[in-house]
């Protein structure tokens, strides 16, 4: 199905780079090349591969090439497909909310607290709601910590109480006004159906409820976390994928710092 | 056969210390029950149902007991004594009970003698259903036949067990031989387990026995159109963890993950409760012939698979001697360990290769369940099939038993349609393609696999030692396994142990230990 070496598609577009309107880059400028799969419910057939051609154009593909396509039995099909997207962004119109402290390194955070706060920052965390993946709560606290990031156990000027997975939100707030936290760390890896977002807000409201908002830090954290998310839902701070535990506990103590927490 | 030059002696000094923490640990099961062995125990006298508020009837007739003070006599005592006084039948008495308009605990009882004899007239349909079960799973697969170990493992998830049964069908044709459905987040440590054909689930579908039932039968259809038996897989782990082996058994499910510990370390389940509760379900599994699956893969999601993997090999040892202790035979010991080191590694790919040809050599009967990379996907799709790849390379070189399929979507998203099948095309590609590379290579004398592999092997071994002179209790509150520290009086589910009285009856135990050939 494919067309070989040489691509012999004419190219009399212009190649010129504009960054009001990026096009996606396979390997001319501007020629909007990328790769898409996706199955179709419908039996392995050429009818099913032109479903899947027009589909492909109403995404906006021009020219879709499907290079693939394999039988899933049931009556399904699976296709890869080639084109080239006609649509373009304005790169310099784009604002993306981000977390705003400098990232320390351990050493610096343990001089940072030492310096500004004076006394050990306690934080706590878990993975809450019906969650059971421990993975990115113990990459962010656990001593180890993840590819070659200590956790926050380690810290000497920070004490982690990580709570481990399926910690009701009640048992969260509970344990944080127990040890005076500063910060409470909230892990949601499971995000099928949204259901971590009726689980972060709860939390959020029972912080409220129990009037410690305002002297605690809330982050939230997992590979579908933005930050923005986390803003949107009353926290502070939202990490996703590739944040490790200095990313986490610089923000917390330059907060606190900012907030006059002592 | 590949082979690597292993030293006798630890292993030999590895097994026995195994045996012995195995041998110390029965002692104290032997005269615990849970509430949830008695829910079994109902369901296998053929109680099952709800009560008006979604309750499970077993729920109801052992908080029954548990409420009048008498838990400690077990709920055979009274419900057979409740049949012999009443003459209804043990479903009539458990909905009269959840009724209200009967207290078994209060009725005349019977002489023990007669409760006892009784006891095991009426367990013995049950034993002989499940026995026909094990019998009608044999017929098929001589008569269809099986595909080739290493059996390929996939995963359906969709919460919607008809929407499962599509993914499961489709994932058959495309070359699966044993499809796990996934139990919905939280399930295991639910006190009670939901009933009837359930459409919402979170990241999994509900065990049930409804749908084992759906499934077992859509799954029996393609076994016949495909030519190959199709093995069904739930989850007989958290706090129900023999009545879902007692399900399993009666809808002639095919494998169960059934580990010793994992409860304890990863789901805060209470020590004593998860060993108790262990060794009834793997009776069950053992007798139903069912292959169980041990969750060794998951210390190395929360301990560095480097080093931490002598913790995997050890706690095989383990597992193996508490599924021995159960009647399970080793050609039903699907024990576990994962391809999760970091690929950055240097000769990563080595060190993944001897701890599987190690696990092969150790347990040459048991099919061996090796668990895909989970921890270092990372969203990049095209490196992740790649990892997965190579994790089926060492499959197949090292003769793995049953091989969890890898995701390249591993870390976005419970599987599509289009993953699963792509991720059967490059398993079947590569044991396909590389099927006698063990037969053909011979590892190096002195070099890193034979070296790697007894290194681990010593340090299990010693840790094994360590763990008999402590006791399993004691190990577990240190927190040598997957770095996690679990109290013996901490966790869920603690109020459910009682110690048996002396009027405690387990039919089933007697009636399956050691499997279909024990009479």
């Amino acid at each position: 199905m494919s067309s070989g070496l040489y691509s012999m598609e004419k190219k009399d577009f212009d190649k010129t780079f504009d960054k009001t309107r990026v096009k996606a880059y396979g390997d001319t400028m501007n020629d909007g090349k990328v790769q898409l799969s996706f199955t179709l419910p419908l039996p392995y057939s050429d009818e099913a591969k032109e479903a899947a051609r027009q589909l492909a154009l109403k995404m906006g593909i021009e020219e879709p090439n499907v290079t693939y396509m394999m039988d899933l039995g049931v009556g399904y099909t699976f296709f890869v497909v080639y084109g080239s997207c006609i649509h373009s962004v304005d790169a310099t119109k784009i604002v993306v909310p981000k977390v705003e402290t400098n990232t320390m390194s351990m050493d610096e955070v343990d001089e940072y607290i030492r310096k500004n706060i004076g006394r050990k920052v306690v934080v706590v965390g878990a993975c809450t709601g019906t969650d059971a993946h421990t993975v990115g709560i113990d990459a962010i606290m656990n001593m180890k910590g993840y590819a070659g990031h200590y956790g926050l156990e380690r810290y000497q000027m920070i004490d982690a109480y990580n709570l481990g997975s399926q910690v009701p939100n009640e048992v969260l707030v509970a344990k944080a006004i127990e040890v005076n936290a500063d910060a409470i760390l909230v892990s949601q890896v499971v995000t099928q159906k949204n259901v971590h977002i009726p689980n972060m807000t709860e939390l959020v409201e029972i912080v409220e409820a129990e009037g410690i908002r305002d002297r605690v830090i809330l982050v939230a954290g997992g590979p579908r976390i933005s930050h923005e998310l986390a803003k949107e839902l009353g926290y502070d701070a939202g990490f996703g994928a590739g944040s490790f535990a200095e990313d986490v506990a610089s923000f917390i103590v330059q907060e606190m710092v900012a907030r006059g927490i002592k | 056969m590949a082979y690597i030059h292993l030293n006798e002696e630890l292993i030999k000094r590895a097994r026995e210390a195994a045996r012995n923490i195995a041998i110390d640990t029965q002692k104290f099961i032997d005269v615990h029950s849970t509430v949830a062995i008695e829910r079994t125990i109902a369901r296998l006298y053929g109680i099952d149902g709800v009560d008006e508020n979604g309750v499970p009837l077993p729920n109801r007739i052992v908080d029954h007991i548990k409420e009048n003070g008498a838990l400690e006599d077990g709920l055979t005592y009274y419900l057979v004594n409740a049949v012999l006084e009443t003459n209804l039948s043990t479903q009539e008495i458990a909905e009269e009970v959840a009724k209200g308009n009967l207290n078994i605990v209060k009725l005349n009882k019977h002489s023990i003698e007669e409760i006892q004899r009784k006891a095991y007239e009426l367990a013995y349909p049950m034993v002989e259903r499940i026995k026909s079960n094990r019998k009608k799973r044999e017929d098929m697969i001589s008569k269809i036949g099986e595909g080739d170990k290493p059996y390929l493992y996939v995963i359906v998830a969709t919460g919607n067990i008809y929407e499962d049964v599509v993914q499961a069908q489709s994932a058959a044709k495309q070359g699966a031989d044993i499809i796990a459905v996934i139990r919905t987040t939280g399930q295991s440590l639910l006190d009670y387990v939901p009933y009837g054909a359930t459409t919402e689930g979170f990241g999994g579908t509900y065990a049930t026995q409804e749908n084992f039932r759906i499934m077992r039968k859509a799954l029996d259809e393609v076994s016949y159109e495909v030519g190959r038996y199709i093995r069904l897989c739930n989850y007989c782990s958290g706090l129900c963890m023999p009545e879902i082996a007692a399900m399993g058994a009666m809808e002639r499910l095919d494998v169960m993950l059934n580990d010793a510990l994992y409860g304890i370390l990863f789901r805060d389940i209470n020590m004593q409760r998860t060993i108790v509760d262990q060794f009834f379900s793997r009776v069950i599994n053992g007798f139903a012939g069912v292959i169980i699956n041990t969750g060794e893969d998951n210390y190395l999601t929360t301990a560095d698979a480097v080093e931490a993997a002598h913790t995997v090999l050890a706690s095989q040892f383990i597992n193996e001697q508490f599924a021995k202790m159960a009647g399970i035979p080793e050609e039903q010991m699907g024990l576990g360990h994962a391809f999760e080191m970091n690929p950055d590694l240097k000769d990563g790919f080595l060190l993944e290769l001897a701890q599987a040809q190690m696990a092969r050599q150790i347990f040459p009967k048991a099919p061996l369940k090796y668990m895909p990379p989970t921890k270092f996907m990372t969203g990049n799709i095209f490196k992740g099939h790649i990892q997965d790849a190579l994790f089926n390379v060492v499959s197949i070189w090292t003769h793995q038993g049953i091989q969890l399929l890898g995701m390249l979507t591993e870390a976005i998203h419970t599987p599509f349609i289009s993953d699963r099948a792509l991720s059967i095309e490059n398993a079947r590609y590569i044991f396909n393609n590389m099927k006698s590379i063990g037969d053909e290579i011979e590892f190096k004398r002195g070099g890193i696999v034979e070296r790697r592999a007894n290194e681990v092997l010593s340090k299990a071994t010693m840790l094994l030692e360590e763990i008999e002179r402590e006791g399993l209790f004691t190990t577990l509150e240190k927190g040598i396994f997957a770095d996690i520290k679990r109290s013996r009086y901490a966790g869920k589910g603690l109020d459910g142990v009682f110690t048996k009285g002396e009027n405690y009856i387990n039919a089933f135990i007697p009636l399956m230990l050691g499997g279909v050939d024990n009479e």
